[in-house]
């Protein structure tokens, strides 16, 4: 469980500051699948990295679990990411030149274990993501939806309380996007995985049970979604290429 | 995070990038190699000179003179008297062989053909004090001193110049136009210190007193001489020779004992120390700008690894998100540069004693390659690797992974 108290986020841009988040305050219980939405400059990738211990609030308390983060430093904020945080990105981060079963053995290099334990949970990763096979593939022989799930495996490897997504699908086509999505709500449908995903487009968001709505750094809206789809089911229509930030793909604050 | 980790992770790195990693890894490569030759050559000369000069043996003193007095009121120009080989004889005989001796310059000729060398006086006993051996032939005698034969005995260089391969044995030469038979021909000994004892053309003393020397060699009535040269019996007693020698010069030019005196009296293991200090620094300079090849080299490593944190801004931004701390980063990078200035260090010592060898299979130099100029030159290597490789990993450790993994 993840228990975010009236986070403001302040950044220096020159002379002028940015407040990228405005009091915004935070609860997700284990097991359930929230996106954040919202349009570019809204606020939700400095949330998504305050969730995820990249960075810390400027003021407002942050718990994981009951425990408060929020005053952290660095390397015991390196510790939290590699044990309770699972990160998946946009443009997926695989180390090159590296096989895929070494890029999803990467955190556990710093949370220590030992190469037999390394090998058969790095395996089962990437068995969860159905890409057993591709083990000793190098990113470059692997196609995006693949390598996105390189990244899941890897954001699994660690057995993490959330699993955070900063546009997972920004970088996919509309199919594999969803093939994407589908695998996260089979982690938390079968295994109770909590997840979290920043997304921009309103038909992703509404494979989840919750959609957190930020505009202008304040949430705006925060409620479950009655019936969430599955994953595969067609594109209705009045969501064909909508989006909340129409210009741009990915968004950017700071 | 294990060494062993970080270290594939730095071979990889390395290999990712074989040309740039190779170019780099040279600079270290060469300032070490260069390093290894320059020090071995120096130390090869030291330990050449030095050896010959021991071998002459820590016994010796040689007291020479003729520069003018500089606080003197008379101003006399000072030289050193036969008489003062006389009196020096009277206190010391019994503690060291004395074997006075004149120089002069003086033509040599064998025919058309000429040494490039210089005529000595000597008396027998100059052959012991300086451990000179006879070839072929006889050394000078007694009998030669009494009867001022006119006699010669060749170094093996005059030998060579003079008589080109023929035996000189029996032959004569011309010194100043006179004919002097050659009886006797040395044993080629090499450089002994600054001098060589292959060049002499030695006569007895008194022949050269009577008809080579002139009236250079004489102060009145009295016989001058070049120098001394002694071998004390008792190497332990040197000191104390030396300091006798001394006192008996002041008393027979009447000098007292704060006056300057013109004449040197050194021993050989004086020579020995100032010739030591003297390659020593030499080696040490040596080394010193083969050192600087090296910090060329670490200013190329800082170079190429703050590049390589900059073109990897992302993976490191990616590494502290899934957990990396900054310690590890900073040794990641930090184990990458060590890495290649270990093996630069490795490879440029074995280059470096390559090009020692080579040089002294040519015979011209002797380069000796001791094992702490190979410890220094490594180690050096090790910490330039440490000292330029600090920056970029502690540039990379400070990266804040949010800005890091948005890095375009």
């Amino acid at each position: 469980m993840i228990e975010a108290e009236n986070i403001i986020k302040i950044f220096k841009l020159g002379l002028s500051k940015v407040h990228a988040l405005k009091k915004v305050s935070v609860k997700v219980e284990d097991g359930e699948m929230v996106a954040i939405v919202g349009p570019s400059g809204s606020g939700k990738s400095t949330l998504m990295s305050i969730l995820g211990c990249l960075d810390v609030p400027t003021r407002g308390t942050y718990r994981i679990d009951g425990k408060p983060v929020d005053q952290l430093k660095g390397n015991q904020l390196a510790a939290i990411r590699g044990k309770k945080i699972g990160f998946v990105f946009q443009k997926f981060n695989l180390l090159p030149r590296t096989s895929a079963l070494e890029n999803v053995m990467l955190p556990l290099y710093y949370s220590g274990a030992s190469t037999k334990e390394r090998q058969i949970k790095a395996e089962k990763a990437l068995e969860m993501v159905g890409l057993a096979d591709r083990a000793k593939s190098r990113p470059n022989q692997l196609s995006g939806g693949e390598m996105q799930r390189v990244a899941i495996a890897r954001a699994l490897i660690n057995e993490p309380a959330i699993l955070l997504a900063d546009e997972p699908t920004g970088n996919l086509d509309t199919k594999t996007g969803e093939e994407i999505i589908g695998i996260f709500q089979r982690l938390n449908r079968d295994t109770g995985q909590t997840v979290i995903y920043v997304t921009h487009d309103p038909f992703i968001a509404r494979h989840t049970n919750r959609i957190i709505h930020l505009v202008d750094g304040r949430i705006v809206n925060d409620e479950p979604v009655k019936n969430p789809l599955d994953a595969g089911t067609p594109r209705p229509d009045d969501l064909l290429g909508s989006s909340w930030n129409s210009e741009d793909k990915e968004d950017s604050e700071k | 995070m294990s060494i062993f980790m970080n270290l594939r992770i730095a071979l990889r790195a390395i290999g990712a990038n074989k040309l740039r990693s190779g170019l780099t890894m040279l600079g270290i490569v060469i300032g070490v190699a260069a390093v290894v030759a320059l020090m071995s050559v120096g130390q090869g000369a030291t330990s050449g000179i030095t050896s010959q000069v021991e071998g002459m043996g820590t016994n010796l003193i040689t007291v020479s003179g003729g520069r003018s007095f500089t606080s003197n009121k008379n101003a006399i120009i000072s030289s050193l008297m036969y008489s003062d080989y006389e009196a020096i004889y009277e206190a010391i005989s019994s503690q060291a062989l004395i074997a006075p001796y004149y120089q002069g310059n003086v033509n040599v000729m064998y025919g058309e053909r000429e040494a490039d060398t210089s005529v000595t006086g000597i008396t027998p006993i100059y052959g012991d004090v300086n451990s000179i051996e006879v070839a072929s032939g006889r050394f000078i005698t007694d009998q030669d001193n009494l009867e001022k034969a006119d006699v010669a005995v060749l170094g093996a260089t005059a030998a060579d110049d003079l008589f080109a391969g023929l035996n000189p044995l029996g032959r004569e030469i011309k010194i100043d136009g006179k004919d002097y038979e050659v009886v006797g021909v040395l044993e080629e000994k090499g450089i002994s210190g600054l001098t060589s004892i292959d060049d002499l053309v030695l006569i007895p003393l008194e022949t050269g007193y009577k008809q080579v020397f002139g009236n250079q060699a004489r102060q009145g009535s009295e016989y001058k001489i070049s120098g001394l040269s002694l071998s004390v019996i008792d190497a332990e007693k040197v000191d104390t020779v030396m300091t006798e020698i001394d006192f008996v010069l002041r008393r027979e030019h009447d000098l007292t004992l704060t006056d300057d005196m013109s004449f040197t009296i050194s021993s050989q293991s004086q020579m020995l120390e100032s010739l030591d200090s003297i390659t020593g620094t030499l080696t040490t300079m040596l080394g010193a700008i083969a050192g600087i090849s090296l910090l060329v080299g670490g200013i190329g490593i800082m170079n190429i690894t703050l590049v390589s944190v900059r073109e990897r801004t992302r993976e490191i931004g990616l590494r502290k998100a899934v957990g990396a701390t900054r310690w590890v980063i900073l040794m990641q990078f930090l184990i990458e540069t060590l890495t290649l200035s270990i093996l630069g260090g490795l490879l440029g010592v074995l280059i470096g004693a390559g090009i020692a060898w080579g040089v002294s299979t040519t015979g011209l130099m002797t380069a000796t390659v001791t094992a702490s100029t190979v410890v220094l030159s490594f180690l050096m290597a090790i910490l330039v690797g440490i000292v330029f490789g600090l920056y970029p990993a502690y540039q990379a450790a400070g990266l804040h992974p949010i800005e890091a993994l948005r890095y375009e």
